[in-house]
């Protein structure tokens, strides 16, 4: 098998070995299927129903799911809860993503420098990231958020600012390792500029370790805007996200407890999901996890 | 030994000293700065407000300001609260013990699950216990505690009616039996995502340890197998848990303040964002610097402790 790959080399890009394991990984697959139905449906789904997410139906409050025309019932002002539940999925998982990509950048950027420089430099660079590490997130964010004017944009740089860590870490710790190795000194011999030897030369050999980060991080990313959302730190009302439907349900538990299972169901599939992938990707690409 | 604690010690002012900066950076981004409070008095004119910013030092430099800032932090002068006057620390003081009590309880249930799942996994490898606590552990870290707390509250206060949904005590009982009720619930969901985590790293001790050399040996010897396990394996196993319970300080916080929300848990939590919503910044920098030193302190004793347990650390 082994042999064969070797002597055809992967001709395409499902052949590959990676892709080949991350395919045999049935929770992963489950997580990808899952993730993208949810996807699809938040992109489609205020297409299809006939709702508007602002539409007030006073006729309509408190209505159950599956009662009536409204598939997962309404809120207390009679609004659709699926039209807002799609719309809410398109802000949280758009606000996880994009506070991933930040912070997988930013940790990268810090994580390179730090472990190629090494010296006085490095330290600063990761006692910073030790000094990030001790604060318990929620508290940082929500100081930052209450200080700050909560934007959409702006909750996306907080949460990136409390995630980049361990992406910095991971990349630190690889970086480091490959520093002394026969490719990097060979690209000093070539005259390569530093820049070029990092970020060209180094930091693919670190792809993998990324990667299984990321996918970690978008789910952290997805719990955090919810926490701070349901506080009422985080995107603020009338745009919903699934962290602030939740905001309101706790005083309607016992009237209409769909409004607190429905939404939380959304994240808890979401974040499952964003872990089960990431659980996949570690096994795929041979990446030593932080647990077995 | 002596090396290793000093070294030790040093290591963590060092990241007082970096957290100090983080916390005086967050402050420093505050709209208006610590006088937004009075400028919201309609008595208050701009000069007012000058006279009260020259007063309180806030014309200075940026450098000077974080070192007054942080040498009277250090004398334990940490402001008072903007809303009674009172001492910030005594503040915290009044809301520490909840807190506290309802980490150590949740703490202790997630390692004594943790651990049960996680050896349980590892003896029993790849049978359906196995694969259903690997599955149920990732679940359970993606299931957010404010939703796991409402949902509990629907079924055992709303539905069975068996547990209070919230407060530390019943007014006018208080009884030591009173507060074990009301603190079932918020335990038990705070220590959701830790006992997963620790079955996880539980887990995977145990299986490193069972492939050890003088498992083998303690076998040979005709140990029986309950002996092997409980002296051998899970003495070994656990060395390492006990700096996962450090490494797990902030994340155990930052659900406790969530929890402490759900439950009106009268801790620093919800002390947290009560200042939060009334903009007493005082107390809310007070909590965030209080909040990162209670994980450097946790953290340090962790490590203290398995050099205490384990040579192997402090000569390395």
């Amino acid at each position: 098998m082994n042999t064969l790959a070797l002597r055809h080399g992967p001709s395409r890009w499902w052949q590959n070995r990676a892709v080949r394991r991350f395919t045999r990984h049935p929770l992963a697959l489950f997580g990808l299927v899952m993730i993208s139905a949810l996807t699809l449906a938040c992109v489609a789904g205020p297409w299809l129903l006939p709702y508007d997410t602002l539409q007030i139906d006073l006729r309509a409050r408190f209505a159950p799911p599956l009662s009536g025309s409204h598939i997962l019932g309404t809120d207390p002002l009679g609004r659709d809860l699926a039209a807002r539940l799609f719309v809410a999925g398109r802000v949280s998982l758009l606000v996880g993503f994009s506070a991933m990509i930040l912070s997988v950048v930013v940790g990268t950027v810090v994580g390179v420098i730090a472990g190629y420089r090494g010296g006085w430099v490095g330290a600063a660079l990761m006692r910073t990231v030790d000094g990030f590490l001790a604060f318990p997130s929620i508290f940082l964010v929500l100081a930052l958020s209450a200080a700050l004017q909560p934007s959409p944009l702006m909750i996306v740089v907080i949460i990136a600012l409390t995630k980049w860590m361990e992406v910095a870490r991971i990349v630190e710790a690889e970086v480091r390792s490959l520093r002394e190795r026969e490719f990097v000194l060979a690209g000093r011999m070539l005259g390569l500029s530093s820049a070029h030897i990092m970020f060209r030369e180094i930091l693919p050999n670190a792809i993998g370790p990324i990667t299984v980060a990321a996918s970690l991080t978008v789910a952290r990313a997805i719990l955090l805007e919810a926490y701070i959302s349901f506080l009422g730190y985080g995107i603020q009302p009338p745009l919903p996200s699934w962290g602030n439907m939740l905001n309101g349900a706790q005083q309607y538990l016992a009237s209409a407890p769909w409004m607190a299972i429905i939404p939380g169901a959304a994240i808890t599939i979401a974040v499952t999901s964003f872990n089960f992938i990431g659980d996949g990707l570690r096994d795929a690409l041979d990446v030593k996890g932080e647990h077995g | 030994m002596r090396g290793f604690l000093l070294n030790r010690l040093f290591q963590s002012a060092v990241l007082l000293v970096i957290v100090s900066l983080i916390g005086f950076g967050t402050l420093s981004l505050m709209p208006g700065g610590p006088t937004a409070q009075y400028g919201l008095d309609p008595g208050m004119t701009q000069a007012d407000l000058a006279r009260l910013k020259q007063q309180l030092g806030l014309d200075r430099p940026l450098w000077i300001q974080y070192f007054d800032w942080a040498w009277r932090l250090l004398q334990g002068d940490w402001g008072r609260s903007f809303r009674d006057g009172t001492p910030v620390l005594s503040v915290i003081g009044r809301h520490i013990f909840a807190t506290f009590l309802l980490m150590g309880t949740s703490t202790v249930i997630a390692i004594a699950l943790g651990t049960w799942i996680g050896i349980r996994g590892a003896t029993h490898r790849y049978s359906f216990f196995d694969y259903l606590g690997t599955i149920g552990a990732m679940i359970a870290l993606s299931i957010p505690t404010f939703w796991f707390g409402l949902i509990s509250i629907y079924f055992f206060t709303l539905k069975l009616g068996w547990l209070p949904a919230g407060n530390m005590y019943t007014i006018g009982d208080a009884s030591v039996l009173d507060y074990a009720h009301h603190l079932i619930m918020p335990s038990l969901v705070l220590s959701l995502v830790h006992v997963a985590i620790w079955s996880r790293y539980m887990r995977t001790a145990t299986l490193d340890a069972l492939s050890q050399e003088f498992v083998k040996t303690a076998r040979a010897k005709g140990a029986s197998e309950r002996r092997v396990l409980m002296k051998h394996v899970v003495g070994n196993a656990l060395l390492p848990m006990i700096a996962l319970a450090g490494v797990q300080l902030p994340s155990i916080l930052t659900g406790a303040l969530v929890t402490e929300t759900v439950f009106t848990w009268p801790g620093i939590g919800r002390l947290f964002l009560d200042s939060l919503s009334y903009s007493d910044y005082p107390v809310v920098m007070g909590l965030l610097i209080f909040s990162a030193i209670i994980v450097i302190m946790g953290n340090l004793i962790a490590d203290i402790m398995i050099a205490f347990v384990d040579p192997r650390i402090r000569l390395a």
